[in-house]
């Protein structure tokens, strides 16, 4: 009954997947580079310099992003199901998304309110960035307070979702008082985009991801004890308190980034632990986390090769695309199993 | 083992259960002795509401009690940690598990967790005693199935082994028999009954079958709105302790048959 001989396979067809999908991705695009310059541009250097920073400094960290968005929104979407014993939790429950669109909306939208200022000038990528981390960073706070104090993990989620609520209010307050190019400014933010990260970013991304990877990591075997119900994993001798707390950190880390970098990406989160649960058939986390890891990158690879409308110039909202392909799922999963477990 | 040497695994000394809060305290019940014996089936009957829950949900350590010590294995429960408590007390509740996801398999092995690394391995050791765990409950055949398939006996029958793989001293089941029908209801138990004699475990249950438990038990615990008895059954009945249980007009206690019947 080991794990290594029960799924092994599994995961080394998921692996050759995973790389399959990140030369195609990388291979695609506006503009049409052979596949032999592409692996010479990517483990050396080709005589076409064009050819050479598009894939060195477009398509490569695109591609890494959609591999960092995709596990890590996974990622989250499995913590959130199995601490809210709740097969409809995602990122967006614990309204971390909501704090970052929050962020985004007083920089972009607010500007118009609060003077001159903040001239539109001043929005740039940086500053969308850091309003997206402190408006996710201040809602986990929120969160984190009132966990320590309110026992009833259900009661954080409806917390989680007035956050959402407040928001959204917000936004239509601010979007009333802004002007058209404001407004189309945090409509295209909302869209979310994988693209247009430089190195620097992505090193910052992937140190927050990482942190937010490994407490994930530590909670699998407390997270494996949840399933039986908060009771019993105290009978089992869980620190209740302490793993909630850290699992809710992981969470927050993962997915808080990747809205500020990324813009709310939907239906990943919800989407990928149950299509993973449904292939792999089992609950272990041990096993589930490594694969939602490998299927939530998959999937976002996917999503982005279509979302670049191979041969043509257009890019179509990343957003959209999921929402595209995680909707189904979630429809294909209920008349399928017609309940959704986790 | 002669019958002086008494091993004692929960002992518990003018326990007053009840809730607490900021302006008031309810007490539900007060006064309660008693004395757990390793190998010992006991049951804990009691009407409805009489604070059964209350008192197995303070035993465990969910709740705290209101005054008054529980020892386990000498040791006071207030100053043992979840993980200690963990490797000398599993429980069955009533709620239903988290996942219905889980297998079988994977749900006993749980009870591995006080005893397993950071990530969770099974070693040799536990997986010996997980399919022991099986094995005393005679549910090996299941142990591929998801717990969504599974009737209410038979994932009763699946959280009993998984308290059984958890390795401790002794076990508490609120309310076992609910659900099921009158022979998986006298199954279980004589199954409890089986187990304390087979593996020296103490068992203790709360129950509404008391005929059975009458039957089943080495000693019982009769809760009643005034007091808490603590005896053989033998003696309870000659005591006359399940007459007064029930209001008499409609409920009374045959001393002959150990049963209760209707009054017509």
């Amino acid at each position: 009954m080991t794990i290594k001989k029960a799924y092994g396979f599994q995961f080394v067809v998921l692996i050759l997947v995973l790389f399959i999908c990140f030369f195609i991705n990388i291979g695609l695009g506006s503009v049409h580079i052979p596949f032999k310059s592409i692996l010479g541009s990517l483990f050396g250097t080709i005589d076409n310099n064009t050819w050479q920073v598009i894939i060195k400094d477009y398509r490569l960290p695109k591609a890494i992003t959609a591999i960092l968005v995709g596990s890590g929104l996974g990622i989250s979407g499995l913590l959130m199901q199995t601490l809210f014993r709740n097969p409809l939790a995602g990122p967006f429950v614990l309204g971390i998304t909501s704090g970052a669109s929050l962020g985004v909306a007083l920089v972009i939208l607010g500007s118009g309110l609060f003077g001159g200022l903040l001239a539109m000038s001043l929005i740039s990528k940086w500053s969308i960035v850091i309003a997206a981390s402190l408006g996710s960073f201040l809602v986990l706070l929120a969160v984190l307070a009132v966990s320590s104090k309110v026992r009833d993990t259900m009661a954080i989620l409806i917390i989680g979702l007035m956050f959402g609520s407040i928001t959204a209010a917000v936004v239509s307050v601010l979007s009333y008082f802004s002007s058209a190019e404001q407004l189309q400014q945090y409509i295209f933010w909302g869209f979310g985009s994988l693209s247009n990260l430089s190195w620097q970013e992505l090193l910052i991304f992937f140190g927050i991801y990482s942190i937010g990877l490994i407490l994930s990591i530590a909670s699998i075997k407390g997270l494996n004890s949840l399933l039986l119900g908060e009771n019993y994993a105290k009978s089992l001798g869980l620190n209740l308190r302490q793993s909630r707390l850290v699992i809710i950190l992981a969470t927050s880390l993962i997915a808080g980034t990747i809205t500020a970098f990324a813009g709310p990406i939907a239906f990943i989160g919800l989407a990928i632990p149950h299509l993973t649960r449904q292939i792999f058939k089992t609950s272990n986390h041990r096993v589930l986390l490594p694969a939602v890891f490998l299927y939530g990158a998959i999937v976002m690879l996917i999503c982005d090769s279509i979302a670049q409308l191979p041969g043509s110039d257009y890019t179509l909202p990343i957003n959209a695309i999921t929402a595209i392909v995680g909707a189904p799922v979630v429809i294909w999963l209920l008349v399928r199993q017609r309940k959704m477990m986790f | 083992m002669s019958m002086n040497t008494k091993h004692i695994i929960l002992k518990v000394e003018e326990l007053s259960i009840g809730y607490k809060t900021k302006k008031a305290e309810t007490v539900v019940a007060s006064h309660i002795n008693f004395e757990l014996e390793k190998g010992q089936l006991i049951g804990l009957v009691g009407a409805n509401g009489i604070g059964k829950s209350t008192l197995l949900r303070t035993l465990i350590k969910v709740q705290p009690a209101l005054s008054g010590s529980i020892f386990l294995n000498g040791k006071d429960l207030k100053s043992t940690t979840n993980l200690e408590l963990a490797k000398q007390l599993s429980i069955v509740l009533t709620e239903p598990i988290s996942s219905k996801n889980l297998s079988v398999y994977e749900l006993v092995a749980l009870g591995r967790y006080p005893y397993t690394n950071w990530i969770g391995s099974l070693t040799d050791n536990d997986i010996t005693i997980v399919n022991n765990a099986l094995k005393l409950v005679n549910i090996e055949d299941l142990k591929a199935k998801r717990c969504y398939e599974l009737s209410d006996g038979q994932l009763q029958k699946v959280m009993l082994a998984r308290a059984l793989s958890q390795d401790t001293d002794i076990i508490v089941l609120d309310e076992p028999t609910t659900h099921l029908d009158m022979y998986h209801k006298a199954y279980i138990l004589k199954l409890l009954q089986k187990l304390t004699k087979e593996t020296g475990k103490t068992i203790l249950f709360s129950s509404h079958e008391i005929d059975l438990a009458i039957q089943l038990c080495d000693t019982m615990i009769v809760m009643q709105s005034d007091t808490v008895v603590f005896d053989e059954p033998c003696n309870l009945i000659s005591e006359g302790i399940f007459e007064s249980l029930f209001p008499s007009d409609l409920i009374v206690f045959d001393t002959k048959t150990g049963g209760f019947r209707v009054n017509k």
